[in-house]
């Protein structure tokens, strides 16, 4: 299930504005690879990058290659939709669709690709809400409105409504950044057992969560407001935390920045 | 040391007028108009009602600003000029809906909704609009069958897909066609008509008023769909949705109620038009069922003709007035429909 993400010499513009610089790394499969950064480093730019997000915001383009198990991401005929069918997505805030049911929310991906067998579905949802954590809290109103949800209860739904379209990879935009610490730590949890399955990439802003969650980490910077964002380097988590190699991502982690 | 406190006036508290000020202004501003007028010898009812607006604003400002200060008076003169002009918008509205109730009741009836003109003369009693709500219901169906349609996918394609010089030039033909006069798109079709060699039939007032029809729905859907948040779309595709099927499955849905409404509301526009039925639709006290072949009446254009060529026989205003009553009622009962749909639709909270 879980594929590898090589990429290398990726450059991202808006328009004729560059957004991030020749960025080259490997995200190694049935891990968590975080990304850390001050704001408009292009972390997320980059993110979005991954499943070719990017260009659906209009003037995104992209040069470089982004290779899933030997296969480029942006060679030449292929589908960004089934880009995205392999590469889900969970977004900074948490955005159920407000005209369909808890079941539907999940069930969407399967139904609206089509792609699903009618006696299958609720046995799909029931195994998302479950490894979303959220089946004990909705089993008895899987009927009612998804908006109707607490925060960190919806976007637990929109974990469950990603991982329900079995994705290869789970590309993670801040998803703890708008919820309380309690619903923070259920979904830090739930990424610990997701990274048995998926290959996991998580941007946060949050040094102690990269620091819990995720196996390597990557430090993006950028020289100056208006400048394209760099990657600084990319280590385990544990030599980034403790011995980085780079002066700069040592001054950021330590709050020495600027 | 308490005491002192307690003594010093308040810099909280000033001094109020009573709540009951501000009706015992508007009454009295009431009286001394009457009083002005009469004396005066004014016999408009509507300068009167002007004086008193008058002196209720002056009147309010200065017993305030004697009394409360001069922020407060401030405050009191924009809450009275709000109520004025409030006054003043609901007056002609009130009076039109009155006259036309207590005229248009007088031959409404069972009888008046479920028969037509047919050999009444124009001058007599009788007869009914049957025909004319028939006419009406076919051109403003068909109308809307070919309008909403064409406006909603125009609108879609402007916000989904238009990027560059085609949707520029789009959007500005869209309000070029807003503010075309209904007797100019009458005239388009109708010289259409003359080359073509066709008499005058029901879809060609359709016609029209689907010409009058689009640039509304249009405008009105595109605002909706500009209201659906982005993130909605990205969760969309990000799940591998195709973008049409994103559109189709969830950015129409979520925008439905609001896309009703105005095309509910555009149907109300254009099924009081008179000018191109009167063009291309001609009228017909006959019942003609067939929009396709031969002159059609039509609400709108019955009441119109109802005025203008009985002569000033009473029973034939009567009959106009019954008919515009009819008219605003169909126009409410969409407008009501219209809120109803927006309701039910509405993206849902419950818990």
């Amino acid at each position: 299930m879980a594929k590898r993400i090589d990429v290398s010499g990726l450059t991202a513009y808006y328009g004729s504005h560059k957004a991030i610089e020749d960025i080259s790394m490997t995200v190694e499969p049935r891990s968590v690879t975080a990304f850390i950064g001050p704001s408009g480093c292009g972390k997320s730019t980059f993110l979005r990058t991954l499943n070719r997000m990017h260009e659906v915001t209009s003037g995104g383009r992209v040069e470089g290659k982004v290779l899933l198990d030997d296969e480029d991401l942006y060679g030449h005929g292929i589908d960004p939709v089934s880009v995205r069918r392999e590469v889900g997505m969970v977004f900074q805030r948490p955005n159920p669709f407000p005209t369909m049911s808890i079941f539907d929310n999940v069930a969407a991906g399967l139904r609206l690709n089509g792609s699903y067998k009618k006696s299958e579905l609720s046995d799909i949802v029931e195994k998302s809400l479950k490894g979303a954590n959220l089946w004990n809290e909705v089993k008895d109103r899987l009927n009612k409105p998804g908006s109707g949800l607490s925060g960190g209860q919806q976007q637990r739904l929109c974990i469950a409504r990603a991982i329900a379209v079995e994705p290869n990879v789970l590309l993670m935009d801040e998803p703890c950044s708008a919820l309380d610490p309690i619903s923070t730590l259920a979904i830090e949890d739930l990424i610990g057992e997701l990274k048995e399955r998926f290959t996991i990439v998580i941007v946060t802003h949050n040094m102690q969560q990269a620091a819990r969650v995720s196996d390597r980490t990557a430090f993006f910077n950028l020289a100056a407001v208006g400048q394209p964002g760099k990657l600084i380097e990319i280590d385990d988590t544990e030599r980034i935390f403790s011995n980085p190699s780079v002066q700069a991502t040592e001054d950021y982690i330590s709050g020495r920045f600027g | 040391m308490s005491t002192a406190i307690v003594d010093k006036p308040s810099t909280l508290q000033g001094a109020r007028l009573p709540k009951w000020a501000p009706y015992a202004i508007a009454g009295g501003s009431l009286a001394l108009a009457i009083g002005i007028g009469l004396a005066a010898g004014l016999h408009s009812r509507v300068q009167w009602g002007l004086i008193a607006a008058i002196l209720f604003v002056v009147g309010t400002y200065g017993i305030a600003a004697r009394v409360e200060g001069t922020r407060q008076a401030k405050d009191r003169i924009a809450t009275s000029l709000v109520w004025v002009s409030f006054l003043l918008a609901v007056v002609p509205l009130v009076s039109l809906v009155w006259v036309t109730v207590a005229r248009g009741v007088k031959v409404l009836d069972v009888y008046f909704l479920t028969h037509s003109m047919g050999v009444v003369a124009d001058t007599e009693p009788g007869g009914g609009i049957y025909a004319a709500i028939l006419g009406s219901l076919e051109q403003v169906g068909l109308a809307t069958l070919i309008a909403a349609p064409v406006g909603v996918l125009t609108a879609i394609y402007l916000v989904e897909y238009g990027r560059g010089n085609l949707s520029r030039a789009i959007t500005f033909f869209v309000d070029v066609m807003t503010g075309i006069p209904s007797i100019v798109a009458g005239l388009f079709i109708l010289s259409l008509m003359l080359m073509l060699d066709l008499e005058p039939f029901g879809f060609a007032g359709s016609l029209a008023l689907a010409i009058l029809m689009m640039p509304v729905v249009v405008r009105s859907t595109e605002e909706m769909l500009k209201l659906v948040p982005n993130e909605l779309r990205e969760a969309s595709l990000a799940l591998g949705v195709p973008k049409w099927r994103t559109i189709l499955k969830v950015v129409l849905p979520t925008s439905i109620g609001g896309i009703t409404t105005g095309i509910m509301l555009a149907i109300a526009r254009i099924a009081g038009e008179t000018a191109p039925v009167l063009l291309l639709v001609w009228g017909n006290p006959f019942i003609n069922a067939n929009p396709f072949e031969g002159a059609q009446a039509s609400l709108p254009l019955y009441i119109y003709q109802q005025y203008a060529n009985s002569a000033g026989s009473g029973a034939a205003y009567d009959r106009a007035w019954a008919a515009s009553l009819t008219l605003i009622a169909f126009v409410m009962i969409l407008n009501l429909v219209a809120r109803g749909i927006a309701r039910w639709k509405a993206p849902k909270t419950g818990r």
